[in-house]
């Protein structure tokens, strides 16, 4: 077993009097596909955030190759190399596809630059337009983001995360609100992604799930109460309970 | 099926075609302006009104870098500008300054007070932020009020008229509005190439993606909230240098330039025009204050009709007179 690439420590976040998130330890190994599921409301979205920065756990530790980030600014997640798409989508609508992307690579290049041409760093456009290549993007580079199509703009997004290069890759529902056909499309993309990335997952499209993880992590009412490779997820008696015998649309 | 793939070929060329006049237009816009600005006293009524549309299309180029380009709404930039215009002719008056030296000192105060109101403002967002920049700017409004002494009060700051200049050794008589004017727009000049440069930065393209989508700006590695105050403190320096030139310019500093009405036409100024374009913020500046100049000739009451023309504006054509021209012309 090589060393984690992240790895959670009993983790917790509260707001107020209530409990999203509660004691959940885990490591992740590079160059595997974990997928988080449970029902709503279990601390998937949460658990996300905080490893992406978004919130700070108000318990627990997180390292990222051996480093304790807890408490690390959101801003500084994709420079120590998490990157993250969300479960709605986020993009730069009014900009061009091209400078969606664009823009995300600058971030390692020139932050506070007031000076030089935008044009000079030629580099970016190239790096830009291999993760517009890597998601099939790329015959739409000069279209405005908010003409995209749903499906497209989530590619989108994952352009604008893969241009950072990212160690961990973090992707919340990224199949959120896609027919079949887009689905299909956005599975392959995961599929080569998954080849040489660590990937962690949420998703409720269990086909798609147990086709493409190595692992599964259950969470339900902010607890993690199962942990292990699909096979052993689908036969655990607790998980069929609380979420896989709820609603057949989902097995 | 040839039809059909004709269409997707002009699809195609459509936007790679308006890319290219937009693109020359971006880059002939510093010199484009320039040429405008000289022509001003020229082709208007009057040269005060050609001093004055300077003077506030810059304030408003100032404002617009932080509204229009990094989306937070101030109402407070009249702090910024009122500040240039009075610690310049403080420097003058008071401290002995010479004019040149006036200038950089009013950018000084009126940066360091953008820089510190940025700082206490953009902690927090949309309407919330507008009303802390209201309110700090209304205490520098009430401080002017306050230090009699220091700013003359209610009468406003005088004594430290500029008559005469030496340029590079050469005397000019400031007295002379034309010669005056020229003068101002070199500085204003200046100013635009330097907000041209901003805009066109990798800084630019920052601002605009926190603009569009802060979350997804912080999430692709931008400190969202140093570059806000980096935008911030950059669009005071701009307004106070504007500020500066119109205390040169009037040779007293109005009271009413601190005031929360002159924040108010900076912000229609710059909506009228449109905001996040370049050009927009002069063009709304000149609309704005011809519309002033024609309508107080037949009533005292001009503002009703500049207010009904703002909020017709704002209502059909959000974009103001400059974004709806290149919205018109993009889509013929």
């Amino acid at each position: 077993m090589s060393a984690p690439l992240l790895a959670v420590e009993n983790i917790g976040r509260r707001f107020g009097g209530f409990v999203a998130l509660e004691g959940v330890t885990a490591a992740f190994e590079p160059n595997r596909v974990t997928a988080i599921i449970g029902p709503n409301g279990a601390g998937k979205s949460t658990f996300f955030n905080l490893l992406s920065g978004v919130l700070a756990p108000s318990a627990g530790t997180i390292r990222f190759k051996g480093r304790d980030i807890t408490g690390t600014p959101q801003h500084r997640f994709v420079h120590l190399g998490i990157a993250r798409s969300y479960q709605i989508t986020n993009i730069f609508p009014e900009l061009s596809v091209h400078e969606n992307v664009r823009v995300a690579a600058q971030a390692f290049r020139a932050r506070y630059d007031i000076w030089r041409p935008r044009e000079a760093m030629s580099e970016l456009d190239a790096k830009a337009d291999a993760a517009l290549a890597a998601v099939g993007l790329i015959g739409r580079r000069a279209t405005t983001a908010k003409f995209l199509a749903h499906g497209q703009q989530r590619a989108l997004e994952i352009a604008i995360a893969l241009v950072a290069d990212p160690e961990l890759l973090l992707l919340d529902e990224p199949t959120a609100g896609m027919g079949p056909e887009e689905t299909r499309d956005m599975v392959a993309l995961l599929e080569k992604l998954a080849a040489d990335r660590t990937v962690l997952l949420v998703e409720h499209k269990m086909k798609m799930i147990l086709g493409l993880s190595d692992r599964i992590l259950v969470l339900h009412h902010g607890r993690l109460i199962a942990d292990g490779d699909p096979r052993h997820i689908q036969s655990d008696p607790e998980v069929r309970r609380v979420y896989l015998g709820q609603n057949d649309g989902y097995a | 099926m040839t039809a059909s793939v004709h269409s997707v070929a002009q699809v195609m060329a459509g936007p790679a075609g308006r890319r290219g006049w937009r693109a020359r237009l971006a880059a002939w816009r510093v010199p484009l302006s320039i040429l405008v600005l000289c022509l001003l006293p020229w082709v208007l009524p009057s040269q005060a009104l050609a001093v004055n549309v300077l003077i506030y299309g810059l304030v408003a180029v100032g404002y617009n870098l932080l509204f229009g380009y990094t989306g937070m709404l101030s109402f407070g930039h009249a702090a910024f500008f009122g500040a240039g215009a009075y610690a310049a002719g403080l420097g003058i008056g008071q401290l002995g300054l010479p004019w040149y030296a006036a200038i950089p000192f009013g950018m000084l105060v009126g940066g360091a007070l953008a820089f510190v109101v940025g700082l206490l403002s953009i902690r927090t967002r949309g309407i919330y932020f507008s009303m802390v920049t209201l309110a700090l700017a209304q205490l520098v409004y009430y401080t002017a009020l306050q230090a009699t002494s220091l700013t003359g009060g209610e009468n406003g700051l005088r004594g430290f008229t500029v008559a005469r200049i030496e340029l590079f050794g050469w005397p000019v008589d400031f007295l002379d509005p034309i010669k005056k004017y020229y003068v101002l727009m070199a500085f204003a000049a200046a100013a635009l190439w330097f907000v041209s440069r901003v805009l066109g930065s990798p800084f630019g393209a920052v601002i605009e993606a926190i603009r569009e989508n802060e979350t997804r700006a912080r999430a692709c590695g931008y400190d969202v909230e140093r570059s806000k105050v980096i935008a911030f403190t950059l669009s005071g320096l701009v307004c106070a240098l504007a500020g500066t030139l119109f205390a040169l310019h009037l040779a007293i500093v109005p009271l009413d330039t601190l005031s929360i009405q002159t924040s108010g036409m900076i912000v229609m100024m710059t909506l009228l025009g449109g905001a996040g374009s370049f050009f927009g913020p002069f063009i709304g500046a000149l609309a704005f204050l011809l519309m002033e100049d024609v309508v107080a000739l037949w009533t005292p009451h001009w503002q009703i009709v500049v207010g009904t023309v703002f909020i017709l504006f704002v209502l059909f054509l959000p974009k103001g007179i400059w974004g709806t021209a290149l919205a018109w012309r993009a889509g013929r």
